[in-house]
Order: C-alpha cells, then structure tokens, then sequence
C-alpha cells in the first residue's frame, strides 16, 4: 500500500488532538466517552488509510459518495457538539452565578451585620472594621 | 409608613441618575436594595451614598440575576412584607409604587403587575408599541395569565410569592420566567397602571428592539 503524504498528516493530526483532550483531567462519567473517542480515532486513521471505507459505508445507507457520507456524519457530529456546548455552559454559568451571589450576600451581611440569617454561624468573629 | 417595603433595584452603569432616583423613591419608601451588576463607573457609591443597601456582584452577571439576589437579601430582613421591583435608570415613578400598594392591601393581593397599557400616560413609539403588544401576546399564549404589558420593570410582591420564586434566566427573559412562574403559583394578582417615562437618557440606554429575538430564543432553548 502506497502512503500518501497526506495521510501522514492527518494521521499526526488525529493523534494529537486525542493526546490533547487525554492530558485534560475528568471524572468517571469521561471514561465512555473516552473509549469512544478511541474507537473513533482508530476510525480516522483506518479511513485514511483505506479511504474507500466510507464509500462502502455510504452504499450502505444509501448515500452516493462516501464524501457526502462524510458531510453528513460532520453537520450531526457539529449539530450535538453545538448543543451539548450550549448546554455544559449554561450549567456552567448557573453554577458560577450562585457563587456570585452568595460572595455578594455574604459580603453585605458582614458589613452590616444584619440581625437576622438563620443558616449562619452566631457571630463571634470580630465586627468587621467600619 | 411603608417601613415593610423593599424596593429592589437592579444597577449597571447608572451613575448619572442613580443617586436622584433612590434619593426621590426613599422619601416615601425608606428601604431601597440596590444590586449593582458589576458597574464600571460610581454607581455603587452613589447608591450607597444616596441611602441604599447595596448588593455588589463581583462580576456582571445580568439583570435577572441582579433580581434574584435582591430578593434574597430583602428576604433576609424578617419584617419585610413587600417587594418592589423598581428600574435604576428613572424611567419608575414613585407615585405608581404607592397606588400599587394601594391596590394589593385594599384587594388582598399578592401580585401587582405595572402595566404602560392601561391608559394613555406612556408614550412609547410605534414599533417598540408592536413588539411590547408581540411580546405579551408571546406571554399570555405560554403562560397561565393574562397580561396587558408583560416586560415592565415595576412590580409588587408579596413576600410569600417572593421566597416562591426563583429566577434562572440572568439575562433579558426573566421577564417572562418571572410571570411564568407567578402564574404557575396560583395567587391574586392584578395590573395597575404605570408611566413609563421615555427620557433622552433611558432612550439613550433603552435595550435595542432586536432584544426581542434574543428573549424568544432564550425563552425556547431553555
């Protein structure tokens, strides 16, 4: 089989993105995604090598070309990566909105030393200095 | 008088008007929290200075967001009874707060919505007129009420409907989450009319009307 310089390239290409998104740390929940990011790693590098894979996938599923094939796999894996972005920064901002909010609270409590806060320790820390 | 009344008041860049705005509602309404959003200029200060319990979000988080934590803070005061969601760019009049409260203590209501529709003392233009009228039509249609002016700014609440609430879109939609989840709650609420004054200053300010678009799609992609 001839290697094409191309094919090379893309292959160092995959490999590195893999090795990046491995060096960023996660929980347990990660690991299948993982694996499949394996799986489909190895498909990339499979379909460059024998890029006539997608073409026999294509006849599969009815699709003309295996580059069509490889569009269409391209809009939904763009289309789920938009959404669940979307979503992971939304969960993200309600989190760090929270957090906000308590440092705001907290910080003009211990100014004004409000009478009341149930779910606060009795003040026996100093009196803020003002 | 009016001891059990909170005004909460959401404050980004305001500084040219803020200290005016709290000084003239604290003649009639003593208590005025202002969460101020991360402002780049004074306007905390000013508020401050002014008389105002200022809430400061370290970051800008958004007006929804300034809301929700104004309603904590006046939560933790344990004799208020009433909220007022109150605008800090001067566009709210005083006067309409008191007929509010005239209003929910004379009806026993929980809910008071200001509404710019119910006479003819606001004098909004044309388009922004159509898209208000889309919006609350939007609003009526997805939720169990039925409103004349669903984004105005000044509203009265009931402690009990303020300690049920709570806002999650930090930005523009929470005008709708807001009537959504009051009309979810099932309590009295009522409309009281309300001028909305249109100055050079909040014209200046004014959100652009392509905000609309922006509310509906945070509104689907909930």
């Amino acid at each position: 089989m001839k290697i094409l310089l191309i094919q090379i390239v893309l292959i160092a290409v995959v490999v590195a993105v893999v090795a990046r998104l491995f060096r960023s740390r996660g929980a347990r929940a990660q690991a299948i995604r993982r694996l499949g990011l394996i799986l489909f790693a190895g498909f990339a590098v499979v379909s460059i090598l024998i890029p006539d894979v997608w073409n026999r996938i294509a006849h599969l599923v009815g699709v003309g070309r295996g580059t069509d094939m490889v569009l269409y796999a391209l809009v939904v894996a763009f289309l789920s990566f938009t959404v669940t972005t979307y979503l992971r920064f939304r969960d993200l901002e309600t989190r760090y909105t929270k957090l906000a909010r308590r440092l705001a609270l907290d910080e003009v409590r211990g100014d004004r030393a409000l009478p009341d806060d149930g779910d606060e320790p009795p003040a026996d820390d100093p009196p803020s200095p003002r | 008088m009016n001891e059990d009344v909170w005004l909460v008041v959401p404050l980004y860049n305001e500084a040219t008007v803020i200290a005016d705005v709290v000084r003239r509602a604290r003649e009639v309404f003593p208590h005025v929290v202002c969460v101020d959003d991360g402002s780049a200029d004074d306007s905390a200060r000013l508020a401050a200075q002014a008389g105002a319990v200022v809430v400061r979000h370290p970051v800008n988080l958004g007006q929804g967001a300034a809301l929700q934590t104004g309603f904590e803070y006046a939560l933790s005061v344990p004799d208020m009874r009433w909220v007022v969601t109150f605008d800090a760019d001067g566009q709210h009049q005083v006067e309409d707060v008191v007929a509010m409260l005239d209003l929910a203590r004379a009806e026993g209501l929980d809910v008071v919505f200001g509404s710019r529709f119910l006479d003819d003392r606001t004098d909004a233009g044309l388009l922004k007129r159509a898209v208000l009228r889309m919006a609350v039509a939007y609003t009526n249609l997805t939720t169990r009420t039925k409103l004349t002016d669903a984004h105005n700014g000044l509203r009265l609440l009931s402690r009990d409907v303020v300690s049920r609430l709570q806002i999650t879109q930090n930005r523009m939609a929470h005008a709708s989450e807001l009537v959504s989840q009051i009309g979810a709650l099932d309590v009295r609420y009522a409309e009281s009319p309300v001028h909305v004054l249109y100055t050079d200053y909040s014209r200046s300010k004014g959100q652009s009307l392509w905000n609309a678009v922006n509310i509906l799609a945070e509104l689907i992609l909930r």
